[in-house]
């Protein structure tokens, strides 16, 4: 049994202007001591996913349907009592912004303090020695001294950390990060990443990597799930996934990254603009801007189909190649596959 | 730097300093730019590259006099700006395209009028037919669709906008453009088209850029030269490719092999340098050199005076008191 195990999650917000369905249907499974990564531009949902595991979501938002299991126990529809031993115990989260997720108001101590004695039965005094713990394990110096300060008085490196300190300071079994690094300056994202690694090897907690960077994807994460307007388009071992994408949209994101290589020549960017939520497509999202959308595209989307063992991708062109290999008429390719007849 | 190129831009001993109140009565000098130098030639992409707070945003304002200098010396085509006659001509020719797509735009004016602004503000078209017809053409350039014209800047994404502010970049001919982190608000997929753009518009006009970026994989694209400041100062300067694969800083070492590599296997393999400790504030500058707090190689003479910023190898500039010993 996964440890997190998530099915067919369906979370939509209820906007005045219609109905926003941010998670679409996603369905993945996390195991023990994994660092999972989602990866997707604004608006495709990962984050949105990460608040539906937490169940945190703004008071517009709600689970449609769907389930969610951690170690074989629904949290769906669970109610705000198992939810509360839950978050904070099992399952951590870190946010964006070190920079507004602290209260300014009270000292870093303070807060760390709260969160423990909040989550444990430790007292305020044990709470306290485990902070100062914490602090030093995130690799902060003089923990005692910056016990007492305030989150103003701390860089935003210094309070990503903190922030960190506070998310393990309960040993959860699962940390999710969301954008950890992205406010953060190049060389002091290498210290928090590296930080991640290391402490994920010694704890031996899962994370949830989600974030927008490819980069990071790479550095960090075993798998990785590529999201696309609230769906997932493909999932895989990071190395499936950046050798051998299989999913039009991944490829697109592939090739639109500058790197050392592409210094002098043309980036091949993805056309069109993202999708509107509130008007999505018949068929498979991304068909607007592929460049290799074939009619099938525009009016069904494509399940998850297994490449191998360690991939899955939604992408009709995998079905096209399958029986164009198996040399039937590629323009029937479509149709008989999708058993569209019309 | 060497006379024999045609350098349209060259910025000497720059430096920008602004009064911070630190008590009731007395201010503290922060020294965001600190003598910097260098030049730009024509028809080139300098990317300038640093963390924030390294005052790599200030050089590109102080350059356009959006900021007085404190002192130091901009010369365009060989020419000062000093005066306001200059400073009015010179602005006629070199623009900015700022990072925010969504505060640089006024959002109680269309997407013509933006772009118009600068064509009314030098008077460039007497002629009300003319006008419009050059706001269309600027808008075809950037693909931006004549019939959002009317829109107002709301009514687009991120990507869009940003085409907005390089139209009304564009809107006055201009030779050299400052690049503000143009592309650092816009996703991955919507990021390359505008690169693609920067690119084009600057083979199809000849445009000298200043690029600033903190992303060094989109600096190293883009730029012919890239130079690296630290705290206000410049601490290396090179050839693109030069400063990726060798870099003779030490800040520049471990910036280079900070940067997230999207490839697991060379990410995975990559030797990161990581620094220790955050940059120090600019208010309490360490002295000698900036970097010698976080340095691995600092040595005492480190402390005692800022190492002079000069040519290593041919091109290659660095500042750095121990580079001969560490390269």
């Amino acid at each position: 049994m996964a440890l997190l195990e998530v099915n067919d999650l369906h979370t939509s917000f209820f906007t005045p202007a219609g109905e926003v369905r941010a998670v679409n249907g996603i369905s993945f499974n996390l195991d023990r001591g994994k660092v999972l990564g989602i990866v997707g531009e604004s608006g495709s949902g990962k984050s949105v996913t990460a608040y539906s595991i937490m169940q945190i979501l703004a008071s517009t938002g709600k689970i449609v349907s769907g389930s969610i299991k951690l170690n074989g126990q629904e949290l769906v529809g669970s109610g705000e009592k198992i939810m509360k031993t839950v978050r904070g115990n099992k399952i951590s989260i870190i946010f964006q912004d070190p920079m507004t997720s602290l209260n300014p108001t009270y000292t870093i101590g303070h807060q760390l303090v709260e969160a423990i004695t909040l989550h444990t039965s430790r007292n305020k005094k044990q709470a306290w020695d485990r902070a100062v713990e914490m602090l030093e394990l995130v690799g902060i110096n003089e923990p005692e001294k910056r016990m007492r300060q305030y989150p103003f008085e701390h860089s935003g490196g210094m309070r990503q950390r903190v922030m960190i300190a506070m998310a393990l300071a309960c040993e959860p079994d699962i940390l999710i990060a969301d954008e950890p690094t992205t406010a953060l300056d190049v060389t002091i994202q290498a210290q928090i990443l590296e930080l991640m690694k290391d402490l994920q090897e010694k704890l031996g907690m899962a994370i949830i990597m989600i974030t927008h960077d490819l980069g990071v994807v790479a550095q960090l994460c075993d798998e990785v799930i590529v999201m696309y307007a609230g769906s997932i388009c493909e999932q895989g071992t990071a190395e499936e996934i950046f050798y051998n994408p299989k999913h039009e949209y991944t490829k697109g994101l592939m090739r639109s990254i500058p790197t050392a290589d592409t210094a002098g020549t043309k980036l091949q960017p993805i056309s069109g603009t993202p999708i509107d939520l509130l008007n999505m497509p018949a068929g498979c999202p991304f068909a607007p801007r592929c460049d290799n959308a074939m009619r099938i595209c525009l009016r069904q989307s494509c399940e998850r189909m297994e490449i191998n063992a360690e991939h899955q991708a939604a992408c009709w062109m995998n079905v096209k190649y399958k029986i164009d290999q198996e040399s039937v008429h590629p323009e029937n390719a479509g149709d008989t596959e999708g058993g569209d007849a019309q | 730097m060497s006379e024999k190129f045609d350098n349209l831009v060259e910025v000497s001993h720059l430096k920008e300093y602004f009064s911070i109140n630190v008590g009731m009565f007395t201010t503290k000098p922060l020294k965001a730019v600190d003598d910097v130098s260098f030049s730009i030639k024509q028809g080139e992409t300098l990317g300038l590259v640093g963390e924030s707070g390294c005052g790599k945003t200030t050089v590109g304002r102080t350059l356009l006099h959006l900021y007085k200098p404190t002192s130091g010396e901009i010369r365009f085509r060989g020419k000062p700006v000093k005066t306001t006659a200059e400073i009015n001509e010179f602005r006629k020719k070199a623009t900015m395209v700022f990072q925010d797509p969504y505060s640089s735009l006024n959002p109680r004016m269309t997407v013509s009028d933006i772009i118009g602004e600068p064509l009314d503000i030098h008077k460039m078209f007497n002629n009300r037919s003319e006008r419009e017809e050059r706001i269309l053409e600027l808008m075809n350039r950037v693909g931006l669709n004549s019939e959002h014209a009317s829109r107002y800047a709301h009514e687009f994404s991120g990507g869009q906008r940003q085409r907005i502010g390089i139209a009304r970049a564009l809107a006055l001919q201009p030779e050299f453009i400052v690049c503000d982190e143009p592309v650092s608000a816009l996703d991955v997929s919507i990021q390359a088209q505008v690169i693609n753009m920067f690119d084009e518009l600057q083979e199809q006009m000849g445009l000298t850029y200043l690029f600033i970026a903190h992303d060094i994989l989109v600096v190293r694209h883009i730029s012919d030269r890239i130079a690296v400041m630290y705290l206000g100062k410049m601490v290396e300067l090179a050839d693109a490719k030069e400063i990726y694969e060798h870099p003779l800083h030490p800040y520049t070492k471990s910036l280079m092999s900070a940067v997230p590599q999207p490839d697991p296997k060379v990410a995975r393999a990559n030797k990161r340098i990581v620094l220790s400790g955050d940059i120090p504030s600019p208010l309490n500058a360490p002295s000698g050199c900036p970097f010698r707090t976080r340095c691995p190689h600092a040595a005492s003479a480190c402390a005692e005076s800022m190492p002079e910023f000069h040519e290593v190898e041919s091109g290659h500039f660095a500042a750095c008191h121990r580079i001969s010993e560490l390269n």
